[in-house]
């Protein structure tokens, strides 16, 4: 099969190009350390976060913010249609440590960004998202739910706040 | 094959003509030749035209309530007009439109008559029965009386609820179009009857990689519809899993994007040389595309779930790796579009390094379209490339980056080669000259711009981490910072850009309706309809590529490596569990 010069050329430096955005990638996990969100946040059955049953789970506590032993765990709700906590009062988290999120609904499926950054996760009914997040600087960060979710979505937001260490207060452990 | 360049982008060709007995000059246009399946082909594509002109009429209200230039919808109706917007022009106005085109394409390169008249019927039928179930409940739900509605958006995501009716209708269109693909297939085994040894013509080669793309990977909708969501709507089965079901949905829902691109692919290589005034540079490189779209567009679904909890880190670098991989036959087409083009230029007697491309004929609407529509699609592909990067995905997300990005594709790259591709197809379909040819001359360049201004601020904003779906991007506790322009400058860019783009579906629907109800039947056409041979024929490729059950038996495989296990993860623990009820209860 004749393939001309230049097609042939193309078609090397296209497999160079693809090649080197996968090794882009690869180096982003391995390098940086920039993790997925994945399947360790664990399932949970919809409807006992819906009636708050979190003492029938492992993997959600009650909404709120902890400061444990392990670090500060932040359990949310995203629901029809605020996030709990977040939407009411701010979450408050502490600079310059890693900070557990595990975000689920007990409805339909949402999402979690803070607009403008890399914290970005579905919240799907039946999945808790867990991630970890570093926030280097204090100042707020508005959370959008960007998934449509009914037909009161674009009300759907909140805030996560980030003080200093000595400002930080947890909730219980 | 000698042809005179010059002739074969302007009128109908001696070609195009044969004597007859009683001495008198027969056209041979391709309604001429193939009433029949002329007329299968005109009734999808004015069923894809009316849906594109209530598409996008719905668009233009979003883009106009979303920048708070003028609101005439509450915002809780929003969502429904999104519904109808993205049904209308993502499942409807493609799925006709690609079957108007390849029931033109299949015959035209066979030389052979669609075999059975009822099947031709039946898939028509089923495909518009599924369409007005389906375009019947998301309007409903606009009216307060009509008890259906459907403010699901094009993604049906469970436990957001529709009426059966919306999803009884969507599994028509798809099962329809499974019947559309049987009739190319068996028209291709008639014209196989009578060459045993002759290769498939280019055409039909890509009609038919392009269907088993379409049954291997709208299987997976087919059953997240009638296996799960019809039970579930309808009261049989009390719960679904929202992550296997939106699984499911997105195993169909890459695949579905090339099912929009491919046949403006089919344009591009086979058509566009030809308009450009020369010859497609290599008919074996562009079978190789479509055997690799083949292959490669199924198992990567899991890049639309980058973000989505409940899926392994593994299994989404794998479906990443494919992704990648899926740019090397959209990367081949660009390098033939350009060279076809800069090759047609040439043997009209252009020079210089870039000085060809003003050479090149762009007053005609068919060329200009199809040829800007290329140009859009490359800028499409770049922030498609951003997309598919597993860790750069999480800042565009969700945003309205992605709209912008899917704007260029298939509202651009498909939407704009269709448009085109008809101002010269239409006249071949009908017998009748083009109407309004001034209008439809500019009209290309309406929509060019309107999507420059539109798809660059959505980019932009997608940046500044401003949500995609939704009616009222302003909120109390957030903030946006454009990393680029302002705010407030992308939200005119995106209102002055969506009323051009609506301008332009508007003067290209004055052309179809003017052409259907002005044309006189029966006139010397402009255009003909002879496509050159390429530089590079078939006879130089081995005849592997024509082996199709080869690479359907290797997509099958890749699929199942891809997905076989994520989805025994997905149904181990409980196919309908952890399970979700309807919402709205």
């Amino acid at each position: 099969m004749h393939v001309h010069r230049f097609e042939r050329l193309w078609f090397g430096v296209s497999l160079v190009l693809i090649v080197a955005f996968i090794g882009t990638i690869i180096y982003g996990a391995v390098g940086p350390g920039i993790a997925m969100v994945d399947d360790s946040g664990g399932t949970v059955e919809p409807s006992v976060i819906a009636d708050g049953n979190y003492e029938q789970t492992n993997n959600f506590r009650e909404p709120g913010v902890y400061d444990t032993e392990d670090g500060v765990e932040v359990y949310v709700i995203a629901r029809q249609y605020f996030f709990q906590p977040g939407t009411t009062e701010p979450i408050r988290v502490p600079a310059g440590e890693p900070i557990s999120f595990h975000v689920t609904s007990p409805d339909v499926t949402h999402g979690f960004n803070l607009a403008g950054t890399n914290v970005n996760t579905m919240v799907i009914p039946g999945q808790v998202a867990e991630f970890s997040v570093t926030f280097e600087e204090t100042g707020e960060h508005g959370i959008v739910c960007h998934e449509y979710c009914g037909s009161g979505h674009h009300t759907m937001e909140g805030q996560v706040v980030v003080v200093e260490q000595s400002e930080f207060e947890g909730g219980e452990n | 094959m000698a042809t005179e360049h010059g002739t074969e982008t302007g009128f109908e060709t001696e070609q195009e003509y044969v004597e007859t007995e009683d001495g008198t000059r027969r056209r041979l246009a391709f309604v001429d030749r193939f009433p029949e399946a002329a007329r299968t082909a005109r009734i999808c594509l004015w069923i894809a035209f009316a849906a594109f002109g209530v598409g996008a009429l719905f668009g233009l209200i979003q883009a106009l309530h979303r920048t708070n230039t003028l609101r005439i919808i509450p915002s809780s109706d929003y969502y429904t007009i999104l519904t109808g917007h993205g049904v209308l022009l993502a499942l409807v106005f493609t799925t006709f439109g690609i079957a108007g085109l390849f029931h033109w394409a299949n015959t035209r390169s066979l030389g052979v008559s669609p075999t059975s008249r009822r099947l031709t019927q039946g898939w028509l039928w089923t495909m518009s029965i599924g369409t007005l179930l389906a375009a019947g409940t998301i309007v409903g739900g606009l009216f307060d009386w009509i008890p259906a509605s459907a403010d699901v958006l094009y993604t049906f995501y469970a436990p957001l609820e529709a009426h059966p009716l919306f999803y009884i209708g969507a599994a028509l269109l798809i099962v329809g179009s499974w019947g559309a693909g049987l009739d190319w297939f068996l028209q291709y085994r008639e014209w196989r009857s009578h060459n045993p040894d002759a290769r498939i013509p280019l055409q039909s080669f890509m009609v038919m990689t392009t269907m088993l793309m379409w049954y291997l990977s709208s299987a997976g909708v087919a059953i997240e519809v009638v296996f799960f969501l019809i039970p579930w709507s309808l009261g049989l089965i009390s719960q679904v899993d929202p992550l296997l079901t939106r699984t499911l949905f997105w195993y169909f829902g890459h695949p579905v994007v090339y099912f929009w691109l491919l046949p403006a692919y089919v344009v591009w290589y086979t058509v566009l040389p030809k308009l450009a005034g020369g010859r497609l540079f290599s008919d074996p490189l562009a079978r190789v595309t479509f055997v690799l779209f083949l292959l490669l567009s199924t198992p990567v679904g899991f890049h639309h779930q980058y973000t989505d909890p409940g899926i392994a880190s593994g299994y989404k670098l794998v479906a990443m790796t494919n992704t990648f991989f899926l740019l090397l036959p959209s990367l081949l087409t660009l390098f033939t579009v350009v060279a076809s083009m800069e090759h047609g230029a040439r043997q009209q007697g252009a020079k210089g390094y870039l000085a060809w491309l003003k050479d090149l004929p762009w007053e005609r609407p068919e060329f200009s379209g199809v040829a800007l529509a290329g140009i859009m699609f490359a800028a499409g592909g770049f922030s498609g490339m951003i997309n598919a990067g597993m860790n750069i995905n999480y800042l565009i997300h969700n945003t309205i980056w992605v709209p912008g990005h899917f704007h260029l594709t298939v509202g651009t790259a498909y939407a704009l080669t269709l448009m085109a591709i008809a101002y010269w197809l239409v006249p071949q379909l009908t017998g009748k000259r083009l109407q309004f040819r001034g209008m439809a001359a500019i009209q290309p360049f309406v929509w060019f711009v309107g999507m420059v201004l539109m798809s660059n601020a959505m980019h932009r904003g997608g940046l500044a981490g401003i949500p995609r779906r939704t009616a009222e991007p302003q909120y109390d506790q957030v903030t946006f910072d454009a990393v680029v322009g302002t705010v407030g400058e992308m939200r005119i860019q995106i209102a002055i850009g969506g009323t051009l783009l609506f301008v332009g579906a508007m003067m290209f629907l004055a052309v179809m309706a003017g052409t259907w109800a002005l044309g006189k039947p029966n006139s010397q056409l402009r255009v003909n309809g002879s496509i050159p041979e390429p530089l590079s024929g078939a006879e130089e490729s081995p005849r592997v590529l024509d082996n199709l059950k080869l690479w359907t038996a290797i997509a099958i495989a890749l699929v199942l490596l891809a997905y076989g296990i994520p989805l025994y993860d997905m149904v181990a623990d409980g196919i309908l569990w952890p399970g979700s009820v309807p919402f709205p209860e």
